[in-house]
């Protein structure tokens, strides 16, 4: 239903990259290559990095899942099965929800406020999303024990109300979803802005309401772009193991997400169990790395 | 259940950002114990037996002790910074002082419990490679060269600072009370310990997993788990001829149980670690036990050492913070040069 109101889109999409795809499977058809470089070089550039991607990324992963199964697959099932480790996974889950739902939202709010008006401070607002980029994730962590810790600036209020949120829940949620900020909001400014407002113009002239714009213009023409934000979102939610330490207080089955219930495994000497654990998440990592990669070439359709 | 469905009430809250409460209450009480790093596997068997015991005198209720590990001195951080501990059980006194210099315990703590409030006590060993192939027997071959040394940093654990002490205390016998040249043997251990973790255990994982140095420093308790966990073909205990009483204290935490109404049964909790059960969980976790008919029970796990306490050569916990820890103290003059 979008492309009927978006048909310059469309014809973009369909005449120049094909061209070009045409004419490249003609030159590999002819066996001509663009590349000038002699054969020796190509395949020492490639199999450096090779052998870089697997001495650092593919090694690792192979190594926690060998760990993992060291003691067989009975103990890697009791090692999931274990109480706190259920805990842990529970709370990780519901973090992880909490914090893409939240910047979901936060996100394309911020993404549709800068790309489609004009308003004095957008570069500041720019500035601010990137901020938990170069912020490391201990020092957000431990901003927040100043805000909301028992010797914080909100000390009173929070005694008051008797409300918890340093080494609770809300912290962990609190210091996910800043670690997380820019990661929709990142993916979605660029195409948006590159978008324009164009459509929204003809649909609004064309009658359509402010709500039935977005949900039937805006919001088809990112949707990818968002998922693949929701997707690097919720795999560093997950993940974050630096800001949630500083303001979980480590209680064991309560306030341990996934990343933290890893080391006090490890810790106690439990490494095959740490490593079951551990492999959860590099499933994860994998699962996203497979998603990614659809979404990518998914993007790259709808960029074209 | 309770603590189950705790996380997802907070989900509805939470989505909101109203930040309600992380932790509901139930009507079964629930007690939160922070305590260092090497307790935690004392503190499952203790907060075990201790749940059949209250469950005896009280039927219907139902009681669940939380545990919360780490250096001693970022626990009581995190105590000063609001985590809500019906009790901590800590490394050393210095630590729970620094929670009661905020009003959260009453400054007299340490007098509430017998011995100093440290149910259980421990020192510090040596654990060496499987049959010493360094022949380290006594403090001084650990200044010897080529000796590397493992142990945890004094700025940041609690177990290091017992370390650092237990080494100057038998300095200072060995040359009739001499500082300065207790201060050159410390300086001379410290050159051969090229690395220093932040935590007592991440010092005992460098040392048995990762195969780094000749000789860790380590809790007593502390080495016999490692030599437990991972094999006594591998490693051996050396207990030097004098060493440290180290006393880990335990409090209530006023503020925290009067707020939660947990006094009565915080207190029964602690408390229940100076019984005979208590004091037999202790020793089986390589703990040394106060209660004498126990220690006799045990007497052949734990050898004989010299033992002498902070009070008698540093002056207690709040000097040798000040003289040894604190900023351009010793410590810091010994390991800048």
């Amino acid at each position: 239903m979008s492309d009927a109101l978006h048909p310059g889109h469309v014809l973009a999409s369909e005449g120049l990259p094909t061209g070009i795809a045409r004419a490249d499977a003609e030159r590999r058809a002819a066996g001509k290559s663009v590349h000038t470089e002699p054969a020796a070089v190509r395949i020492a550039l490639v199999l450096v990095a090779l052998a870089f991607l697997g001495l650092f990324i593919g090694l690792p992963l192979v190594v926690v899942f060998v760990e993992a199964l060291k003691r067989g697959a009975a103990a890697y099932v009791s090692a999931l099965a274990n109480p706190d480790a259920l805990a842990s996974i529970r709370l990780t889950l519901l973090v992880a929800a909490i914090s893409v739902v939240a910047n979901l939202v936060f996100g394309l709010v911020a993404a549709w406020a800068i790309a489609k008006f004009e308003f004095p401070g957008k570069s500041t607002l720019i500035t601010l999303i990137d901020l938990p980029f170069s912020v490391s994730p201990v020092v957000a962590g431990l901003a927040f024990v100043l805000l909301f810790g028992a010797q914080g600036l909100f000390a009173g209020y929070l005694a008051a109300w008797d409300v918890k949120i340093i080494f609770a829940v809300p912290g962990i949620v609190l210091a996910t979803i800043f670690v997380t900020f820019p990661f929709v909001a990142r993916e979605l400014i660029p195409l948006m802005q590159e978008q324009g407002t164009a459509e929204e113009e003809a649909a609004v002239s064309l009658g359509a309401s402010g709500l039935s714009t977005f949900f039937r213009v805006t919001l088809p023409n990112v949707k990818w772009a968002l998922l693949y934000g929701v997707l690097l979102c919720n795999a560093r939610a997950m993940g974050e193991f630096g800001a949630v330490s500083v303001v979980s207080g480590h209680v064991r089955g309560l306030t341990n997400t996934m990343p933290l219930h890893i080391e006090i495994l490890y810790n106690e000497y439990q490494f095959a169990a740490s490593f079951a654990v551990a492999s959860l998440l590099a499933l994860l990592a994998l699962v996203t790395l497979v998603a990614k990669t659809i979404l990518e070439h998914r993007l790259a359709e709808e960029d074209t | 259940m309770t603590h189950r469905s705790a996380p997802f009430s907070a989900l509805f809250a939470g989505v909101a950002l109203t930040l309600a409460a992380g932790t509901a209450l139930a009507a079964d009480t629930t007690l939160l114990n922070v305590s260092y790093d090497p307790t935690r596997e004392l503190y499952v068997d203790v907060n075990k037996a201790f749940a059949a015991e209250w469950a005896k005198s009280h039927p219907g209720d139902t009681l669940k002790v939380n545990q919360s590990h780490g250096g001693s001195g970022k626990q009581a951080r995190s105590v000063i910074d609001g985590l809500e501990a019906d009790v901590v059980t800590l490394a050393l006194a210095y630590d729970i002082d620094a929670i009661a210099e905020k009003g959260l315990i009453a400054k007299d703590w340490q007098k509430r419990l017998p011995e100093n409030s440290a149910p259980y006590t421990s020192t510090i060993v040596f654990l060496v490679r499987k049959g010493n192939p360094k022949n380290i027997k006594d403090w001084d071959d650990l200044v010897k060269p080529g000796v590397k040394i493992v142990t945890p940093n004094p700025k940041t654990s609690g177990g290091a600072r017992w370390n650092y002490l237990a080494a100057w205390g038998y300095a200072l016998k060995k040359n009739g009370g001499d500082e300065a040249k207790a201060k050159d043997f410390v300086k001379a251990l410290f050159k051969n310990a090229p690395v220093l973790d932040t935590g007592a255990r991440g010092s005992t994982i460098t040392f048995v997993e990762r195969g780094i140095g000749d000789v860790l420093l380590a809790w007593e308790n502390e080495a016999y788990l490692s030599v437990n966990e991972l094999g006594p073909d591998k490693f051996d205990i050396i207990t030097p001829s004098l060493s440290i009483l180290a006393e880990p204290p335990v409090t209530v935490v006023d503020k925290v149980v009067e707020k939660k109404g947990t006094r009565a049964i915080s207190e029964a909790y602690l408390k229940f670690l100076y019984t005979p059960a208590g004091q037999e969980i202790a020793a089986k976790n390589y703990y040394r036990p106060r209660d004498e008919q126990v220690a006799a029970r045990h007497k052949d796990t734990f050898a004989k050492v010299d033992l002498f306490t902070i009070d008698q050569v540093f002056g207690g916990w709040q000097k040798a913070q000040k003289t040894h820890f604190g900023d351009g103290g010793v410590f810091d003059q010994i390991y800048a040069n």
